[in-house]
């Protein structure tokens, strides 16, 4: 259960971020979520679902989920490419000296709260 | 209704946690390492056994992660070590914020050196930091020389590759050369060990590395 303990440490910095702010509600929370960040969306949003009712701040507050695509940067050819599509191998040159260049991200991008 | 924009990683806070308990330790003088690997790699043989090895020298704790059981607890304790079973409840990590629970619950007084044992997976884990001075991961022959391909993040976090069950070498095509040119090309300075606590082979270099790792930490 990933997604689970990742809602947990989402509610934490929520948590954080409200007494900061001194936010009583949070009206949406926008995440942003690397293609292969590891992150199954649909269990995601069914763990948001179980865990929000749980947690005061966040009892209504809305789920947004935002994809970031994942690219690969070839050290070799210095092409870029779709790491879903192709994965390690670098489709132009063939080479394995590829690294990821975006796409394992799992960012709180912003919220929407009330005072 | 405001916007407040954040673009705050979710581990952020969790790592603010870990550098806090981390440097917490360092001032008592206790050396934490965050043992990983896959679930039945032999983590609580390799512990039993280093814990023998290591005992005369150093007063050892370890914090016993699973989901569920008591049973690797006790394996611990029966060798004279000090030990607490901590119950996830069904999440796949140890975070900071329970290490340091189960770390204060069990009591650190007089230790030298603690252990965490984490749940075994070699996907979760990874990703959360702990707090420990050191992470050390535990592929066994028996899981496959292939798995730095499919697990890159464990092999890249990990400070410390342990090779175990190296006695069952003859019954596995497990290539200890492929599997450390694997290694490497994700994390060049990941330092390996091959081992096996039955035997015994290699638990020598493993365990100075140890002490050698115990003695800078303290300085």
């Amino acid at each position: 259960m990933h997604e689970l303990s990742i809602v947990t440490h989402v509610a934490k910095t929520l948590d954080e971020i409200a007494a900061e702010n001194k936010l009583t509600k949070i009206g949406s929370v926008t995440l942003e979520i690397g293609e292969v960040s590891g992150i199954i969306t649909d269990y995601f949003v069914d763990c948001w679902n179980y865990f929000r009712r749980k947690h005061p701040l966040l009892q209504e507050t809305e789920l947004k989920l935002e994809t970031i695509e994942a690219v690969t940067f070839c050290e070799d050819c210095r092409k870029e490419y779709k790491t879903i599509e192709y994965g390690r191998i670098c489709p132009y040159c063939h080479s394995e000296h590829t690294y990821l260049l975006q796409g394992n991200e799992c960012n709180i991008k912003e919220i929407e709260a009330e005072d | 209704m405001k916007v407040i924009e954040l673009h705050r990683s979710v581990t952020e806070s969790n790592d603010r946690d870990a550098e806090v308990l981390r440097e917490e330790l360092r001032q008592k003088g206790i050396f934490f390492v965050n043992l990983m690997s896959a679930a039945g790699s032999g983590k609580t043989t390799l512990l039993s056994r280093t814990i023998r090895d290591l005992k005369e020298e150093y007063r050892i704790a370890v914090l016993e992660a699973d989901i569920e059981a008591e049973v690797d607890a006790q394996t611990i304790e029966s060798l004279g070590a000090r030990s607490i079973q901590v119950h996830t409840d069904g999440m796949c990590h140890m975070d900071a914020g329970m290490t340091r629970q189960g770390l204060e619950e069990m009591g650190l007084e007089g230790i030298d050196l603690a252990f965490l044992e984490n749940i075994g997976n070699l996907i979760c884990p990874a990703e959360f930091a702990t707090g420990a001075s050191r992470n050390v991961m535990i592929l066994s022959v028996p899981e496959g020389d292939d798995k730095p391909l499919k697990y890159p993040l464990m092999f890249e976090t990990s400070d410390v590759l342990l090779i175990t069950k190296i006695d069952t070498l003859d019954y596995f095509d497990f290539s200890i050369e492929k599997c450390i040119e694997r290694v490497r090309y994700l994390n060049p300075d990941i330092r390996i060990f091959a081992v096996s606590a039955k035997t015994g082979e290699g638990m020598k270099d493993w365990e100075d590395w140890l002490r050698s790792e115990i003695t800078a930490w303290r300085a």
